[in-house]
């Protein structure tokens, strides 16, 4: 902002009508701070109910709004010091088709607190077609950013690459676990699902026996509860399947443990006492109403802290009492479950099998608190973060109102000082001209026509990375493919029969030279994909099948060691349960949370690595040596600093021509 | 039958971390995400604070929701004024009319709000002036911060906390328009820094008090330093010579301002442009508090303090500066080696990172 005209910006406050999406950790700081800056027109887009862990930094909720609408409370929290202004509360998903180009159009700027990269990239696109300033933010622990996005002056949140869910090879998961997450992976993705879980999926579970005669006809039984079987008994034989049989089973491929420590099968006869008498007393410690959120084995046993590292045997009777609590007290819920981390019980059995698989393979047990964390994507969340950039989001906000483009910045707020600064601001790059969001770049797809199936590419390509949700394809002017509520009943039967053609047989033929367009109706956003057509993939490699090209790869894993070790507090995996047809397990990391920084400040996304790689929060500091040949100071005297930051061109796709220097202001 | 307690959270005091004791659950289930942050040792001493903040504004309403989230022991806060529109301009924890307050101090209207906020934490208005209160009333506290008041103030409760045996932490706090300052004293404070992997160093730093850093000669200080610095001690000084209230300035007094500058800037040798016109003017002519700003120092100011109660992470010492017009939030260390005639210089003033093994 240029002197004196913050008070002048009193009136443009005023009659702004600003779109909030998300009222979360950050949505709950810059609604009170929009309130307190003068803004009198606010709606807020958030899907979510409130729970007790956001109390602690989602300050305009209590214990006794819990379960109810966060856009709807966070409105009646603030008309209680602005009882003047309108706030309009929208407890509903952002993606809702409602919220069109033209819901959009109505308001002078959009500012995201989300907490997820699909909701971003979808209100990135529709700030796009409706030309609406977007003002992006993000945090993680003591970390946050704050970035400016308009049509043709800045670059669009998808310009640059953002980070890749995190991948795991299906056999590590399943035969070779030598990390913690690995073995949670496995308990939440596999066991879990094919216990509680939806049975008509596929599960690879077992994919890691050699001996698959044996194995694949009587698999489904072996999962069955048998009828009549005692509920103990059953929970015994599951145990001894998963930690013992399937262990011999895998040490039984020598070739496996040429160059790896031999995991030990575990029995439940070793690690539990003899079978335990009826105790009925301790399940109805847990209430007889219909408690689910309470249910708990750690109850049951008489465990009290979560922080607590379990024995072999702890995790072992966790385990038996978790399976038989869920078999007796949420019968109905069986056959439907998928992991939730709210789910106390949910938690509780998938800790304990992850400890149990853990100790099998020689790996470190951890804590209920730790291992919730890794499974539930559990973001590490401070409110004074929180705060700091609903600051500099409203900041932000106002010069976008007064229309000051050369002053927009793009913020970091750093856990450790660099050149003295916690609060660094860097002027925003300009639009990617290779970006297939706002530059409508055409992206080409090497693809074998005639293996790969409609079905494949509307997947993998479509959804999975281009981020599309109800999508078309067309050929030329031949209609392939289309999501929606008004179809003719012929033409859903016809793309649902084309969905299982492999790209060649298509009506309108699909092979190497031709052009698909892609349309997404609600984000307008239109691409063209050229195909290429190729026989062969290296399948750890490009394990799609397809590689799409002139889509912004996310950076090359630099650290993977040091970042699994701890980082993964913050690691999920993405939600549903893993289809047979995927030859990975995807893990969203907590770096989804706060976008990387771009290629250019390789240094900066280094420091926020960092941060996020210690959830103890306090690792070293990157000095200004540190920093040496990446970031130049240039001394221009009497001036303001200048910092320079050196590009990485050719790096990364589409940006050879972002390598010149960036002045930081 | 059904022993479930987990909808009832605790009242304040009776469960809250007495030493070595563990967090409740209903502790870990509240602050789940900040444990994962900065640990369980941490939340535990956090558990154990005593914090007083003394005057009102929206910047230390800011500061008091962050810690009063965090779950601190104990928050008192003292401010005998009563409801205006200016006080509550900024401030989200006053009721927006003066016939909602019944005649309450500013520190009671918010301290009724941010009870509410976290049940486990005691939060408590106490009247009086801040002056009055003796040593043996700040040794009770383990953190003090102070805002909306006079230089001359600041320095008086600095000393008192740091007559004090035990260390009391001292901040003051103060967003002037678009521009915002923290002063930090911990006197002596000692932490462990992490280094690469397990690698872990025991660091002492050595803050000087507020008298003592201001009087560090503006000519020694960095050539880099922040304009802001200086600005907001011209400022100061016009205050405290004009006997005006903290804030009590406006756009007629700046040639008074820009004069008092000019001889300040004569005393210390330093040339007029490092104590830019415009900024004064800016400074003089603000309307309060700028929200935004005030969201921006309550979140830094609060980290810092959480910091330090914790002994968790390096502190900042001993200025923070914020300035919406570059953006820039800069740390600005007003001690290290220089020196004045009342600031003698010690090996550790002048090694301010004395590293201990
Ligand atoms: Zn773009």
């Amino acid at each position: 902002m240029a002197p004196k005209q913050l008070s002048s910006a009193k009136e443009l406050i005023r009659r702004a009508k600003v779109l909030m999406v998300g009222a979360g950790g950050i949505g709950c700081e810059l609604l009170k701070t929009l309130a307190l800056s003068g803004f009198e027109d606010i709606h807020i887009i958030d899907m979510d109910t409130i729970e007790v862990s956001n109390l602690n930094r989602q300050f305009l909720f209590r214990q006794s709004h819990v379960g109810q609408s966060k856009a709807k409370v966070a409105r009646d929290a603030v008309l209680r010091f602005r009882p003047n202004i309108n706030i309009t509360p929208h407890h509903d998903n952002v993606k809702d088709p409602h919220f069109n180009v033209d819901f959009f159009k109505q308001f002078s700027v959009v500012l995201n607190g989300l907490d997820n990269l699909d909701a971003r990239r979808h209100v990135n696109r529709l700030c796009l077609a409706a030309e609406v300033p977007l003002v992006e933010s993000g945090t993680t622990g003591f970390l946050g950013q704050v970035t400016v996005h308009v049509k043709g002056k800045t670059e669009c949140y998808e310009c640059q690459p953002k980070p890749a869910p995190k991948k795991y090879p299906v056999c590590t998961i399943t035969s070779t676990p030598s990390k913690f997450i690995h073995c949670i992976v496995w308990a939440k993705e596999l066991l879990f699902a094919k216990l509680f879980g939806d049975k008509t999926q596929d599960n690879d579970l077992n994919v890691h026996s050699s001996d698959t005669s044996s194995s694949s006809e009587n698999l489904e039984d072996v999962f069955e509860r048998k009828k009549d079987e005692d509920i103990e008994d059953y929970g015994r034989r599951i145990f001894d399947h998963v930690f013992g049989y399937n262990i011999e089973m895998a040490l039984s491929n020598e070739d496996t443990w040429k160059n790896r420590d031999r995991p030990r099968p575990i029995y439940s006869k070793d690690t539990l006492p003899g079978k335990s008498i009826k105790h009925n007393g301790n399940i109805s410690k847990n209430g007889s109403t219909d408690d689910t959120p309470s249910l708990s084995a750690m109850t049951s046993l008489g465990m009290r802290s979560p922080q607590d590292v379990w024995s072999l045997m702890e995790n072992s009777k966790v385990f038996i009492e978790a399976l038989k609590l869920f078999f007796t007290r949420r019968e109905k819920d069986i056959g439907s479950l998928t992991f939730d981390k709210d789910d106390q019980l949910a938690v509780e059995f998938v800790t304990a099998a992850a400890n149990i698989r853990a100790s099998s393979f020689g790996i470190p047990l951890h804590s209920l608190f730790e291992a919730k964390g890794m499974a539930g994507n559990i973001v590490h969340a401070v409110a004074t973060t929180n705060a700091v950039i609903a600051g500099l989001i409203v900041i932000e906000a106002i010069k976008v109102l007064q229309n000051e483009t050369e002053n927009y910045r793009m913020t970091y707020c750093l856990e450790y000082p660099n050149r003295n600064m916690l609060l660094m601001p860097v002027e925003p790059y300009e639009p990617n001209k290779s970006c297939y969001v706002c530059s409508k770049t055409p992206l080409s797809l090497e693809i074998n026509t005639h293996r790969s199936k409609l079905r494949d590419f509307v997947e993998k390509i479509v959804k999975a990375k281009l981020g599309m949700h109800s999508p078309i394809i067309m050929h030329g002017s031949a209609l392939l493919y289309e999501v929606g509520d008004d179809l003719e009943e012929d033409m859903v039967a016809n793309y649902a029969a084309n969905l299982e053609k492999v790209l060649y047989e298509l009506p309108s033929q699909v092979s190497g030279g031709t052009t698909l367009t892609v349309e997404d109706m609600q984000q307008e956003l239109v691409c063209s994909v050229n195909i290429k057509h190729r026989d062969e993939f290296d399948e750890e490699k490009e394990p799609d099948g397809m590689v799409l090209e002139g889509w912004s790869q996310p950076p090359p894993e630099e650290k993977k060691e040091a970042n699994h070790t701890v980082s993964n507090a913050g690691t999920s995996i993405s939600g549903g349960p893993v289809s047979k047809s995927s030859e990975v397990v995807e893990i969203i990391t907590v770096e989804e949370e706060l976008e990387a920084a771009p290629p250019k400040k390789r240094k900066l996304t280094t420091i926020i690595d960092r941060g996020a790689a210690s959830p103890g929060g306090y690792s070293s500091i990157p000095n200004d040596t540190d920093n040496r040949g990446k970031v130049q100071v240039v001394d221009d005297d009497d001036e303001e600093d200048m910092v320079m930051l050196d590009g990485a061109p050719g790096v990364f796709d589409g940006d050879s021509d972002t390598s010149k220097k960036r002045k930081l202001v | 039958m059904v022993g479930d307690s987990k909808g009832d959270l605790p009242k304040f005091g009776l469960q809250l971390g007495m030493e070595g004791e563990e967090l409740t659950e209903q502790e870990t289930a509240l602050y789940d995400r900040q444990i994962r942050v900065w640990g369980l040792d941490a939340q535990r001493r956090l558990t154990r604070a005593s914090i007083l903040v003394s005057g009102v504004n929206g910047t230390t309403a800011e500061f008091c929701k962050n810690i009063v989230l965090a779950g601190v022991g104990t928050l008192t806060l003292v401010d005998d004024r009563e409801f205006s529109e200016e006080a509550l301009s900024a401030n989200f924890l006053i009721p927006p009319e003066k016939s909602l307050c019944d005649g309450k101090t500013l520190a009671e209207l918010c301290s009724d709000s941010l009870k509410d906020f976290n049940p486990m934490v005691h939060v408590s208005a106490l009247k009086g002036d801040i002056l009055s209160f003796k040593e043996d009333f700040f040794s009770k506290f383990d953190v003090v911060v102070v805002s909306c008041c006079n230089l001359s103030v600041k320095k008086l409760i600095n000393e008192k906390c740091r007559s004090i045996s035990k260390r009391v932490a001292f901040y003051s706090v103060d967003c002037r328009d678009s521009c915002g300052e923290i002063f930090v004293d911990l006197q002596s404070y000692k932490y462990t820094k992490k280094k690469k992997l397990d690698e872990a160093v025991e660091c002492e730093l050595h803050y000087p008090s507020l008298e003592q850093a201001l009087a560090a000669p503006w000519k020694k200080l960095p050539k880099k330093m922040s304009k802001l610095y200086f600005a907001m001690r011209v400022i100061e000084q016009f205050e405290e010579i004009e006997n005006r209230r903290p804030g009590g300035i406006s756009f007629t007094d700046l040639p008074a301002v820009l004069k008092i500058k000019k001889e300040l800037c004569e005393a210390q040798s330093i040339d007029e442009y490092q104590v830019p016109d415009d900024l004064l003017e800016r400074l003089v002519s603000g309307q309060g508090e700028f929200p935004p700003v005030c969201a921006i120092l309550g979140g830094i100011l609060g980290q810092e303090v959480i910091k330090a109660v914790s002994s968790k992470g390096e502190p900042l010492k001993n200025f923070f500066f914020f300035d919406v017009f570059n953006g820039k939030g800069v740390i600005e260390d007003v001690s290290n080696g220089n020196a004045s005639s009342n600031f003698p210089i010690t090996p550790n003033l002048v090694q301010h990172f004395q590293l201990i093994d």
